[in-house]
């Protein structure tokens, strides 16, 4: 620790898998264990710093590569490149308040060049609801992973490292909020605060923490033994540091597949809130489309059949990602929910 | 007989150990709701729609909503311990009659889909572990991904328009033909025929689940060297599959199905609304929705109750597949 310059590099030569791998270091030199070791202080530091950065970049690589030659995995991202290009080109293409009324009703999909998804009941349009609708759908699903990605991360990491009582106490409560049913939490959250796109945003992360906070500890858990970790902790580094800079990168890749398909499994939760009548009422989303088309089931079923391929076209594609990086990154879970 | 005195000993073990959960997940919930704006009392007002402040503030003291929070949880924890889980005020009956109404409808249907899933699942993942990496395979993960990505809502109404308006093969809603006087065999087919919409909607995400947790799992176990014993003692493919494959493979699948079966009571909430089904997910939506709290309370409890039995029976369930697990 006296020399700051060394205090920098070790943990990097520690610290094989800023590669998204998972196989054990590989020697810099076929030289015996008591001497590599000292090479952790040793002037040469530097050379091995270098070689294993190297490492890590190939291996990132290679997972990019196998990523980017799954035709799943491609498929999936040109679906979803086609999802945010409608959500951002909605605003210009249809800079009408989508819940605005401009034609007469039921117009039947194709047989209006001027409204290809045709109208609703009340003469509003369906594309114009359908690219708004991407918006929504995209905020509250990223967003809410995001929250439930951090508050599971705090958790699970902290259960994870510490284990002990603080475990017992974590994995209490998150035992407890997987005992109630998710989406029962989640209408009872919404009604409570009132529905808007924040509280659903929020509700959503809420109800979504836990399985990260699982997946987290079990990796933070499998990784706290190992050897690095255990060297930088004898170089007396603070808990928040090994956390952070040791732990994490190493348990990134199954966190990277679950927050896929947790985007995914948000966009179908904010849907059925808004299918229930409790999205936001001033703003056009799927399920609220789904909603209002279904008391037309009878006579005009395009109204819901139409929003509800969008939404399964966009979780499709979330999926086949989340498919194409497991397979990219190699974890060693299945993914599972 | 040894065998049962430890499963009931393990039984009763859980049984303890769930008491202090539960006690904290109603506490929880308790003050959770009680963050709710408004009460029974405003909406029941809301509703009548000429109440008065006088008849709303009698409607809080008939039902001791008017007490202090504390007073109310005490209350409702008495209750319970006296078995009762209280007094719904918007429906105006015992909330464990309200809740034994509408209990067997959701569990049929949360067990039919169950069991579809699990069928289902089974099948599609072992095929696909037969043809790892063929044809077979890719088709069927396809359209296990699809499965996956489909809203039960969505699929029923489109299963609604299909077979209901267009095809007219089966009813679009309801959980059984009113006033009809059928007995027997043909009571249980006509329920059948309502059945059978519902618990596909509700079971097609599962059974994307599980055929593509069977299908890890069998590849995995595959490779095992009991497997290539079996192999080398000239059992047929078909009965390595069955009895040296599947049936390892099953303990995941098991695993996660006593965990969904808590989360379906969550989907059950949007599949019953899309086919007017009367149970007790749409009973706890109408709970929120008329902050009728003592009938939410109680449904919690109750899935609290079942995730906790849930784990018990895929326990033994393990035991029974896998005697090296043994019961603990």
């Amino acid at each position: 620790m006296s020399n700051p310059d060394t205090a920098e590099r070790a943990p990097v030569v520690l610290n094989p898998a800023l590669a998204y791998d998972r196989s054990p270091p590989k020697p810099d030199a076929p030289t015996p264990n008591e001497e590599r070791w000292s090479n952790v202080h040793a002037p040469d530091a530097m050379r091995a710093t270098t070689a294993s950065a190297e490492t890590g970049t190939t291996s990132a690589n290679r997972a990019l590569r196998v990523f980017l030659r799954n035709p799943n995995a491609m498929t999936g991202l040109i679906f979803l490149v086609l999802v945010v290009a409608a959500a951002l080109l909605a605003p210009v293409l249809y800079p009408e308040d989508p819940l605005s009324m401009v034609a007469r009703p039921f117009i039947w999909p194709g047989t209006n060049s001027t409204y290809p998804l045709g109208t609703d009941s009340l003469g509003r349009d369906v594309l114009s609801g359908i690219l708004h609708g991407a918006r929504i759908s995209l905020l509250v699903g990223i967003v809410a992973t995001v929250i439930g990605l951090a508050v599971g991360l705090i958790i699970g990491s902290t259960a994870g490292y510490f284990g002990g009582w603080v475990d017992d106490v974590l994995v209490k409560l998150i035992e407890i909020v997987q005992t109630l049913p998710s989406f029962i939490l989640l209408v009872v959250l919404v009604a409570i605060a009132q529905p808007s796109v924040a509280v659903v945003t929020g509700a959503v992360g809420i109800v979504s923490w836990p399985t990260v906070a699982r997946l987290v500890r079990s990796e933070f858990r499998a990784i706290r033994e190992k050897d690095y970790v255990v060297a930088a902790r004898s170089l007396g580094y603070g808990h928040v540091r090994i956390i952070i800079r040791e732990i994490l990168p190493n348990a990134l890749p199954p966190i990277i597949v679950t927050s896929s398909v947790m985007v995914a499994s948000a966009i179908l939760m904010e849907s059925a809130l808004s299918f229930m009548g409790l999205g936001d009422p001033n703003l056009v989303s799927w399920g609220s489309m789904i909603g209002d088309g279904r008391e037309l089931l009878r006579t005009a079923w395009y109204l819901t059949a139409i929003p509800g391929l969008a939404i399964v076209f966009t979780v499709l594609a979330l999926n086949l990602i989340g498919d194409g990086l497991n397979d990219a990154l190699n974890p060693r879970f299945t993914d599972e929910r | 007989m040894t065998a049962y005195r430890r499963i009931g000993r393990a039984l009763l073990r859980t049984a303890l150990q769930a008491i202090p959960t539960i006690l904290v997940i109603i506490v929880l919930d308790f003050f959770l709701l009680q963050l709710a704006p408004g009460d029974a009392a405003d909406v029941m007002a809301g509703e009548a729609g000429s109440a008065t402040e006088e008849t709303v503030a009698a409607l809080r003291s008939r039902f001791g909503l008017d007490l202090p929070i504390l007073h109310r949880l005490f209350a409702y924890l008495d209750n319970l311990a006296h078995f009762s889980l209280g007094f719904s005020p918007r429906y105006n009956m015992p909330v464990a009659e309200l809740i034994g109404q509408r209990l067997p409808g959701t569990l049929l249907l949360m067990l039919v889909a169950l069991a579809i899933a699990v069928v289902l699942g089974l099948a599609l993942g072992s095929i696909m572990a037969v043809f790892a990496g063929k044809l077979p395979d890719r088709i069927i993960s396809v359209l296990s991904l699809l499965f996956y990505s489909i809203p039960g809502f969505w699929i029923g109404l489109m299963l609604i328009v299909l077979f209901s308006v267009k095809l007219g093969w089966l009813p679009s809603g309801g959980s059984g033909t009113i006033g009809s006087d059928l007995t027997g065999l043909h009571a249980v087919l006509d329920q059948l025929r309502y059945m059978i919409l519902p618990a596909t909607s509700l079971a097609l995400f599962y059974v994307a689940i599980y055929a593509r947790l069977t299908r890890a799992a069998m590849l995995e176990v595959k490779s095992q060297d009991y497997v290539r014993t079996a192999a080398a003692k000239g059992l047929s493919p078909f009965t390595i599959t069955t009895r040296h494959i599947l049936r390892n493979a099953l303990l995941p699948v098991t695993t996660m199905a006593g965990m969904h079966l808590g989360g379906m009571l969550g989907g059950a909430v949007v599949v019953e609304t899309v086919y007017s089904w009367p149970g007790l997910g749409r009973l706890a939506f109408e709970a929120v929705m008329g902050r009728d709290f003592t009938v939410l309370l109680g449904i919690l409890l109750l899935s609290s109750l079942v995730v906790i039995a849930a784990n018990a029976v895929v326990d033994l369930l393990h035991a029974w597949l896998d005697p090296r697990i043994g019961v603990r």
